[in-house]
């Protein structure tokens, strides 16, 4: 019989559904049928218990191909490239539990790294504004349970968070909107007609790159003051109009995404949607939420905060003192300069993601990719190891995009032999401490990783 | 784990009525025992050394979101802050008001410290809560879900279903592996779902229709109906604003009447937390002035209560609560950035910067009242030194709040910095107290008293054979006190050893070494209640955003569990 597994978390974005049920067959083996999931949750499943699943780590050869090796040989090799390294950096971890993030930093902290994750080069804007303007924000369940005025400004759930509107904003019945999606005012800023702004109430179709003046402008009507006949290319009724609306909102959530913290102004833009959030507070509830990517993008930011007290870009190579200066201390800015010398891509694909100038610098010395899947940084990696698939394979904590921990579960055991993130850390970090030990018994005599460079 | 013999150190045990007698401690196997008891012991010398059992600290936020977001959103607060990377720790340690994990566990074990209760845990949030403490070495931990405005508690004490608040209750401590109920601003934060607030007891709360007053009463009955170690553990409404006194008085009022059933040796009913916040006078801040006095003598007279000082420390701190209206009016007040987390059906929190300067008159009225209060107590087994971490002041700092409160001396060098010195006499009466505290009722401030108000003194805060050996030994000398206060400081900062579990864990004011560390929950058995497992299934279904078999705490993510079982079955 094969058996049916309920309440699971989904592995893809940061809505983390937890709501899937799926179906395993009789000898654990093969996942039937995944039920709940959007599309692309539902792949992420199946595509588990496909054909060609990598079993055993890669290590690059001199004629360029990959040699299947042990995880004991892997395990040594990333050890002895982390250890030799002046300025590792380790980077990633948008897709895997907080529990592989935690023993990844006790490697960081251990080799004298660069522990970065994937919002340096997403919502680290975000925390720019953060840090110097604040976070009033709440759960997803509060937004669900009482909003009656839903804004998304720079977001396009329908495709990149495909269940947000259905599980959180829009259409959900919650204690105080039984009506669902009648009684709620939905408002969508972007300069594209999204299929997000399909269901909207209001669409200003802002124009591109001039998102801070209208949201000064709105702060403007906010306080009761006039403004210009156009503001970034919208009315100004318009303008009016909507603000008169999430004033008189009894509850109201803005959710923002890369179109704010990666047009003009970046930071900026997120900065002033706090203080639009601030000002509203003055007449009626209103909170704003980042639309987090990866379903455990927050969770670096969380685990690092309680470890380092930094959510990203942390310089750990003093061994002394963590140090965070994004720009100074940000993955792609350390790797523009080349001042990397060895470079570990965890959970995430740095090949696909990173510009080209940057991919290039970091090629010209180890790199290591931890990751179940083939991807680009696996197949420009000198050496690629496999781990088990967190949500599918692997359970753990994980942190929603408002910052709940959800407790994903395995439905699955993963390929045999292959051991999950934070086995992996946990291996490397007892090779460094041995590594340690034997250097100050040798008296700082390095012992050199044995492998060869993809690009020989 | 070997044997250990703490020799000829002044005991201050008042758990045992012990006042600095000269005399040994015997360890074994983690636990305290009879001396003739050891067969080939290790010795600690600590002649001429003050010993005392480990700290226990009643109310502090070290662990879980909202510390965790004071953590991430104030990279100022690392700056130039943290210390240097101790060569015997096995972690960095960064941070000042809310400092990381490490940091926290290294420092508490520093002072002498092995119990930390923290103060706020959103039941929602508890996967998170139990990671931030597998990361905090050392101490042993407990945490307090909040149940004051959660909407299981207010439906059903609308109606007064005590018996069905009971079974949720015992239900929610096990989903969150929880330790006691922390009540915050009943109502009020509820209210703040909407923007609003409930600042007096009598205030109803909006939709639910039920007073503050009636959620306190109704959830010290609950506690003692379920016979909890701990208390109901209670922030006030009104809490922070000029004039509240006479609605912190109504709130201790509503105590009366009431008197504790438990087994775990708990006498009060009613916690009140940082009870500094709460006991201000006058009408604006313009003319705030301390009301320590009245309340003390109402909590003098009144046995049934037991209260935490948040004695303000005079710090740039990170203020943390989950009594979201009033950190909105702070961030109003202080324009510094805000961050805010309403939480589904539970509760919310908020968070504002703050910086208690002495030149600013009315942190130095602040700083006069926590000193007060202690100062005006009668009963140092129920007045326990805290600085509501961080909210008043870092935890780092209870070393300093002793010194003020054993050395007039200090106090007065404190005051000498204070631009409004004039004001702030005139407004407290901490010029024209001259007690200073002993030994003996520090002990009963910071392990004692605490232990037993939290119902484990069977196992914390005391040095009789049989309790968890966790000793600290501080170069202090009863009988050749120094004349320089700073001494007490530094004292109590770095401790000269810490056995926690008998393992010697600080040497020196050094960690040297990291022992494990527990999560302390409380287990009640209640009767089955198919009305509260319905409740739960439908709230689950309908309006939380997560599924219900998600929610509860799985067993692979709570560690090294002590569980304090009580059957309220009868």
């Amino acid at each position: 019989m094969p058996t049916k597994i309920e309440n699971v978390g989904c592995p893809y974005c940061g809505v983390c559904c937890d709501d899937l049920v799926v179906t395993v067959s009789d000898d654990g083996k093969k996942i039937l049928e995944v039920e709940n999931a959007c599309a692309i949750g539902n792949q992420i499943f199946h595509h588990a218990t496909t054909e060609g699943r990598i079993r055993l780590p890669r290590l690059r050869q001199p004629d360029g191909t990959y040699k299947d090796i042990s995880y004991d040989e892997a395990v040594d090799y990333a050890a002895k490239v982390l250890h030799n390294a002046k300025k590792p950096l380790i980077y990633g971890f948008g897709s895997t539990n907080c529990e592989g993030m935690a023993a990844a930093a006790k490697v960081a902290e251990k080799a004298g790294a660069v522990l970065d994750n994937c919002a340096s080069i997403c919502h680290g804007s975000s925390f720019l504004a953060i840090f110097d303007n604040g976070y009033p924000s709440c759960t997803l369940g509060e937004t669900k349970n009482r909003a009656d005025v839903i804004v998304y400004w720079g977001a396009n759930p329908a495709h990149a968070h495909p269940r947000h509107m259905s599980r959180y904003s829009i259409f959900p019945r919650g204690f105080f909107t039984g009506k669902g999606h009648k009684s709620r005012k939905i408002i969508v800023i972007d300069p594209r007609h999204t299929d997000t702004a399909q269901v909207a109430d209001i669409h200003l179709q802002v124009q591109q790159g001039h998102d801070y003046d209208l949201f000064d402008a709105f702060r403007t009507v906010v306080r009761g003051h006039d403004i210009p006949d156009v503001v970034a290319g919208i009315e100004k009724e318009k303008i009016i109009e909507a603000v008169e609306i999430m004033k008189k909102a009894r509850f109201g959530t803005i959710f923002y995404g890369m179109g704010l913290c990666h047009s003009d102004g970046r930071n900026h833009n997120v900065d002033i949607a706090i203080s639009l959030t601030r000002d509203l507070n003055d007449f009626t509830k209103w909170t704003i939420m980042a639309m987090r990517g990866h379903y455990n993008i927050t969770g670096p930011g969380a685990v690092w905060s309680w470890q380092y007290g930094f959510p990203y870009c942390l310089d750990l190579t003093k061994r002394d003192i963590a140090h965070m200066n994004p720009g100074e201390t940000s993955s792609i800015d350390l790797a523009m300069r080349d001042e990397v010398d060895a470079f570990v891509n965890i959970g995430t694909d740095a090949g696909a993601h990173f510009p080209i100038e940057a991919v290039k610098h970091l090629r010209k010395h180890p790199w290591i990719t931890i990751d179940p899947n083939i991807c680009m940084a696996s197949e420009i990696s000198d050496l690629h190891i496999p781990v088990g698939i967190v949500g599918v394979e692997v359970p753990g904590i994980v942190y929603r995009m408002d910052n709940v921990p959800i407790q994903y579960r395995k439905v699955i055991d993963p390929p045999e032999g292959v051991i999950s993130d934070e086995e992996l850390f946990e291996r490397i970090h007892k090779r460094l401490c041995e590594l340690e030990a034997e250097e100050t018994v040798k008296e700082h005599v390095k012992a050199a990783p044995v492998g060869v460079r993809a690009g020989e | 784990m070997g044997e250990l013999l703490i020799k000829n150190g002044f005991v201050f045990d008042p758990l045992q009525g012990i006042k600095g007698d000269r005399m040994d401690i015997g360890v074994r196997d983690g636990k305290i025992v009879e001396t003739s008891a050891l067969s080939s012991p290790k010795t600690i010398d600590a002649a001429g050394m003050t010993v005392m059992a480990g700290g226990v600290d009643i109310h502090s936020h070290v662990v879980g979101p909202k510390v965790n977001v004071g953590r991430l959103f104030r990279p100022e607060d690392k700056l130039f802050k943290s210390p240097h990377k101790s060569p015997t720790c096995n972690r960095m340690e960064m941070g000042f008001s809310v400092p990381s994990t490490f940091k926290t566990g290294y420092d508490y074990a520093r002072m002498g410290y092995v119990f930390v209760n923290e103060a706020a845990m959103p039941p929602l949030h508890s996967p998170h809560v139990h990671e931030e403490i597998r990361d905090t070495p050392i101490i042993d931990n407990a945490a307090m879900p909040v149940f004051g405005n959660n909407w299981f508690t207010l439906e059903y004490l609308k109606n007064h279903e005590i018996e069905n608040n009971a079974a949720y209750t015992a239900w929610l401590l096990r989903a969150t592996r929880g330790f006691a109920i922390k009540v915050v601003n009943p109502g009020g934060t509820e209210a703040w779902g909407w923007g609003l607030n409930c600042e007096h007891i009598h205030d109803p709360v909006p939709y639910f229709d039920i007073t503050p007053a009636k959620i306190v009463t109704g959830l010290i009955e609950t506690n003692e109906h379920l016979g909890l170690p701990h208390s109901m553990h209670l922030h006030c409404n009104n809490l922070g604003n000029p004039g509240n006194y006479t609605d912190t008085l109504d709130s201790l009022r509503l105590a009366e009447g009431y008197t504790a059933k438990n087994e775990f040796g708990r006498e009060q009913v009613m916690h009140v937390t940082h009870i500094q916040f709460c006991a201000y006078g006058g009408d604006s801040w313009r003319n705030v002035e301390s009301r320590a006095d009245k309340i003390m003598d109402y909590v003098n007279t009144h046995d049934n209560i037991t209260i935490d000082l948040g004695a303000v420390t005079l710090d740039e701190t990170t203020t943390m609560t989950a009594d979201g209206p009033f950190e909105h009016h702070l961030q109003a007040l202080n324009n510094l950035k805000w961050a805010n987390t309403d939480v589904e059906l539970e509760t919310a929190a908020g968070i504002v910067p703050y910086i208690y300067s002495p030149n600013v008159k009315v942190c130095t009225i602040q700083w006069a009242i926590g000193l007060e209060l202690a100062l005006l107590s009668r009963d140092p087994m129920r007045t326990f030194i805290t600085t509501d971490h961080p909210n008043a002041g870092p935890f780092t700092r209870y070393p300093r709040v002793i010194k003020w409160l054993m050395s007039r001396a200090a106090r007065d060098e404190t005051m000498k910095t204070f631009k409004w010195l004039e004001r702030t006499i005139e407004s407290t009466s901490i010029d024209g107290i001259d007690r200073e505290l002993t030994l003996y009722e520090i002990a009963q401030m910071t392990r004692a008293g605490p232990a037993k108000a939290l119902g484990v003194s069977n196992i914390y805060g005391g040095l009789a054979p049989g309790m968890d050996a966790d000793i600290a030994v501080y170069a202090l000398n009863p009988e050749n006190m120094p004349s320089d206060p700073e001494m007490i400081e530094k004292a109590f900062s770095r401790c000269a050893y810490l056995v926690k579990d008998g393992i010697v864990t600080v040497k020196g004011g050094e960690v040297v070494t990291e022992p494990a560390k527990r999560t302390v929950w409380v287990d009640v058995k209640v009767p089955e209640n198919a009305q509260v497992q319905r409740d739960i299934y439908e709230h689950f279904l309908r309006h939380y955003s997560v599924k219900l078999d998600n929610y509860s705490l799985f067993e692979e993510h709570l560690h090294n569990p002590r569980v304090i079982e009580v059957d309220a079955t009868e």
